[in-house]
């Protein structure tokens, strides 16, 4: 079921990128909430479908826990419940990002589950706006940008500092959760 | 073809590199022990190897060096030249010079001349004098001989008896090794008579005509010596059985020495020769070493040991096999689940078949992470050394003893903690062990103890550097402390809190900068590598009594035999080198203290109980756990609840941190044969965790 949802999207994905305009980074962008949030193409690994988490006790309610990706132990994140947003069940159309990120010298690899995932787009980097800053309102530390695209706005997510909060919640960057 | 030639290049490093060590080590350990013929060898077959390798590849420098003390170690193994605590010194120093040569050649560099040459001078200066000390009353040089002292020589120019039982290899024959000649050649040197024993031949049915079940027993009366004799056996296989013993001499023995006549028994060493080696015919000769010995035995377990083949294969290899072999059985296991549902005749064989491919990758899995574990004896190896030298600096003594250094640990832990190690251990020469005077004050041994330990526990590997010195003076170290801001002046400081500021950084005990220690550039260090590896480092000090610093790491990528328990829907690790046992609960036997802890009570003692599902808030938890597994912390006993005892295997260890964060109270995740992840525990930070949390709910009597 599962794997032929995921076929699914997959076709999406790489017929988006063929159709893309030449120039700007690529953006792979997935759906939260009914948001559209994009992270850059080069950090993304792999998308997977998203089984047996295996809970870590004591940890945040955002850390799903870990799976394991072909021999390595990787710890899973809901964004959902990370950026506050209501719980979703998880359907067919649930998917993990596996991104990789840097942190201190150090490279990490997450899962970050998210609804579905929804295209890849080509941004420029002139039309990726800076997060309008909302005061204490909203904590934009995730968002590297708000880019327009086909007229819908796209959230640009920094994947380097959400993961930093997860991995680091006490360290300056712990937006408290 | 200068392409191959470099690659031929790192080999020869590598191993130049290691013969260094064992040359160092045994030099080290013949300062205390300077006639063991077998240390002797190994010092000179290091030089020798090195010569000739170095000779091949170019490195005239270093052959040159080398051939110098390879022809003194030589001179040492004929029994001319003393080993003096002196010449071993200087040799030591040789070693270190030859390793920066071999450093320098690496890069493709000349190491500094100037050293090197002093060096050169002063060994050829031995040389020389060595050579005129044994001057005349000595036979040719090119006379190979072992352990025969001037005197015993003399002796034999009297005709002896010798009684030789020999028993040649099975497969002499194959190795183009007839006895005959042998016989021959004895033949020439004096009176032989020859008995033959034949009561090992087999049935002629079952005879290999090519085999030799024959050994002989052998007298001969010769004015020879002692070692022309055993030169004859110098070329027969190294498995042979020769036994030669001097009978009844038919003079009177002028040095009625009991040693004088051992048993001797000739073990042949195959030396690891260059191909194109320019030794001087002299050595060359030399292929078979005579090893003298009294337990003829214990030599040959030795020889056998050394000899199994090797390989070196770059780790990133091995870390791919690894990860392969996991995929694998996780696929295996698979294929197992799905294999069972199928029904008939068919999936019987079918059975058959993956039943055995499962025993085949568990085999495989275990092998292939045996690969990666080595002994922390690699990283135990450079101390005595340094003792060695900052012990001669200092003017201390120390008595130096290592436990546990085949403790295993994963190769890239045990890079790491190298540095640490040996800060540690020069700190305690240093700083922890007195002068022998101020020792003899105290009442204490003027040689001071220093311990190196090493084991497994709960899942970590810890090693421990115990000294028997002053102690760290907790007042004195405060008072710096204060002086240099850090505390405050009324601050009041438990001793595990003075201890910590021990590795503040910048934070130096040294009375006085030396090149030994006390630049403040250390401890602090030694942590922070030690924590990156993510261990940790703790001291425990008593004034005038000791110091012990005890390293706690875990064993990233290293196997540990684990307990599996489920809790829940849960499955986790327990280590099984922690359980003590595991009972069924008794609800009698709980009592709960002051509403707070549960205690259980087992036999004589009191357990506190602590409830998994609960420590660890699972949404799975079921309330109805039986069982307890009574688990040691390090730190007294505790009771695990769990709900049920699954299988004990052995499990890789992969680290949570390496891509999320140390969790308190788990030290790994591993993979499960079904490909899911279960949680290794952590005994020691069960507990702390247990103790930093309020229990929310107590569990149910």
């Amino acid at each position: 079921m599962t794997q032929v949802s995921l076929e699914n999207q997959f076709s999406n994905v790489v017929d988006a990128s063929l159709t893309a305009d030449q120039g700007g980074d690529q953006f792979l962008t997935f759906m939260l909430n009914g948001e559209e949030y994009g992270i850059d193409i080069l950090r993304v690994q792999e998308i997977k479908g998203l089984d047996s988490v295996t809970e870590i006790p004591n940890t945040p309610e955002y850390v799903l826990g870990v799976i394991n990706l072909r021999g390595t132990v990787i710890p899973v994140i809901d964004l959902r419940l990370r950026f506050g947003l209501a719980q979703l069940e998880y359907n067919q159309l649930t998917v993990v990002i596996v991104v990789r990120v840097e942190q201190e010298e150090k490279e990490l690899t997450l899962g970050f589950v998210v609804d579905k995932v929804s295209d890849v787009y080509n941004i420029t980097k002139e039309s990726i706006n800076p997060a309008p800053d909302f005061g204490a309102n909203v904590d934009t530390s995730f968002v590297a940008g708000i880019a327009g695209v086909e007229e819908k706005m796209i959230i640009i997510l920094d994947a380097d500092q959400v993961a930093t909060s997860v991995t680091n919640p006490d360290g300056e960057n712990g937006a408290s959760a | 073809m200068s392409e191959d030639l470099s690659e031929f290049h790192d080999v020869f490093f590598e191993e130049a590199d290691e013969l260094i060590e064992s040359m160092e080590a045994e030099l080290l350990d013949m300062l205390t022990d300077p006639d063991d013929p077998e240390r002797i060898n190994t010092v000179f077959r290091a030089a020798h190897s090195i010569k000739g390798g170095s000779a091949t590849f170019g490195f005239s420098a270093i052959a040159e060096f080398t051939h110098v003390m390879e022809t003194l170690m030589d001179e040492v193994r004929e029994g001319t030249r003393k080993t003096t605590p002196v010449f071993i010194d200087l040799l030591l120093k040789s070693t270190d010079c030859v390793r920066t040569m071999m450093e320098a050649a690496k890069v493709g560099e000349e190491a500094d001349g100037s050293v090197i040459a002093q060096l050169k001078t002063e060994l050829e200066a031995q040389l020389n004098a060595g050579s005129e000390q044994s001057g005349p009353d000595l036979g040719a040089p090119d006379e190979p001989s072992t352990h025969v002292t001037q005197a015993e020589e003399k002796v034999l120019n009297e005709p002896a008896t010798y009684n030789i039982s020999l028993k040649p290899a099975r497969n002499s024959f194959r190795t183009a090794n007839d006895p005959i000649s042998i016989f021959t050649e004895l033949n020439q040197l004096g009176e032989l008579t020859v008995a033959l024993d034949d009561s090992e031949l087999p049935e002629f049915e079952s005879l290999d005509p090519e085999e030799l079940h024959l050994s002989w027993t052998l007298v001969l009366v010769t004015k020879e010596s002692d070692k022309k004799i055993r030169e004859v056996f110098d070329w027969i296989d190294a498995n042979s059985e020769i036994h030669i013993e001097l009978l009844e001499p038919s003079s009177v023995d002028p040095v009625p020495d009991s040693k004088k006549t051992p048993d001797l028994a000739i073990e042949n060493s195959k030396l690891i020769e260059t191909a194109s080696d320019n030794t001087p015919p002299k050595h060359e000769k030399q292929v078979a070493e005579n090893v003298v010995d009294d337990t003829a035995k214990q030599d040959k377990t030795k020889a056998k040991k050394a000899v199994v083949p090797s390989i070196r294969v770059g780790i990133d290899k091995i870390d791919k096999l690894i990860n392969l072999v996991g995929e694998l059985v996780i696929t295996q296991s698979m294929l197992n689940e799905e294999g069972g549902k199928l029904p008939g005749e068919l999936a019987e064989k079918l059975h058959e078949g993956l039943s055995q491919l499962q025993r085949y990758t568990r085999e495989l899995q275990e092998n292939v992470m045996q690969i990666r574990m080595v002994p922390i004896s690699n990283a135990f190896n450079r101390l005595p050394r340094m003792i060695h030298d900052l012990t001669g600096k200092l003017g201390k003594k120390v008595d130096l003893t290592v436990t546990g250094e085949q403790t295993e640990l994963d190769k890239t832990v045990l890079e790491s903690i190298g540095d640490p190690l040996v800060h540690l251990v020069r700190n305690a020469v240093d700083h922890g062990l007195e002068m022998p005077e101020v020792r003899t004050a105290n009442g204490k041994d003027e040689t001071g103890e220093l311990q190196l330990k090493a084991f497994h526990e709960g899942g970590n590997i810890v090693i421990q550097i115990c000294d028997d010195g002053g102690g760290i003076d907790c007042e004195s170290v405060l008072r710096k402390a204060v002086d240099k801001g850090l505390v405050g002046t009324e601050e009041k400081l438990s001793d595990p809190e003075v201890f910590e500021l021990l590795f503040h950084p910048g934070f130096s005990m040294a009375e006085q900068v030396s090149d030994v220690s006390g630049r403040g550039v250390g401890m602090d260090v030694v942590r922070r590598n030690i924590q990156s590896l993510g261990g940790s480092v703790e001291v425990h000090s008593t004034l005038g009594v000791g110091t012990t610093f005890t390293i706690r790491l875990p064993l990233t990528l290293a196997i540990v035999d684990g307990q599996l328990v489920r809790v829940g829907s849960q499955t986790f690790v327990l280590p099984l080198i922690s359980i003590v046992e595991s009972i069924q609960l008794d609800p009698k036997q709980i009592s709960a203290i002051a509403g707070r802890g549960v205690l259980y009570r087992l036999r004589d003692d009191y357990l506190p109980l602590i409830r998994l599902a609960s420590l660890f808030s699972l949404a799975s938890a079921t309330n109805s756990e039986m069982l307890v597994v009574v688990v040691e912390t390090g730190n007294g006993k505790i009771g695990l609840l769990v709900d049920d005892l699954l299988a004990q295997q052995q499990v890789v260890i992969k680290s949570l941190e390496s891509n999320y964060r140390q969790v308190t109270g788990i030290s790994g995740a591993t993979i499960l044969g079904d490909g899911t992840v279960a949680l290794i525990l952590d005994i020691k930070g069960v507990n702390t965790l247990f103790k930093t949390t309020v229990p929310s709910e107590t569990i149910a009597a």
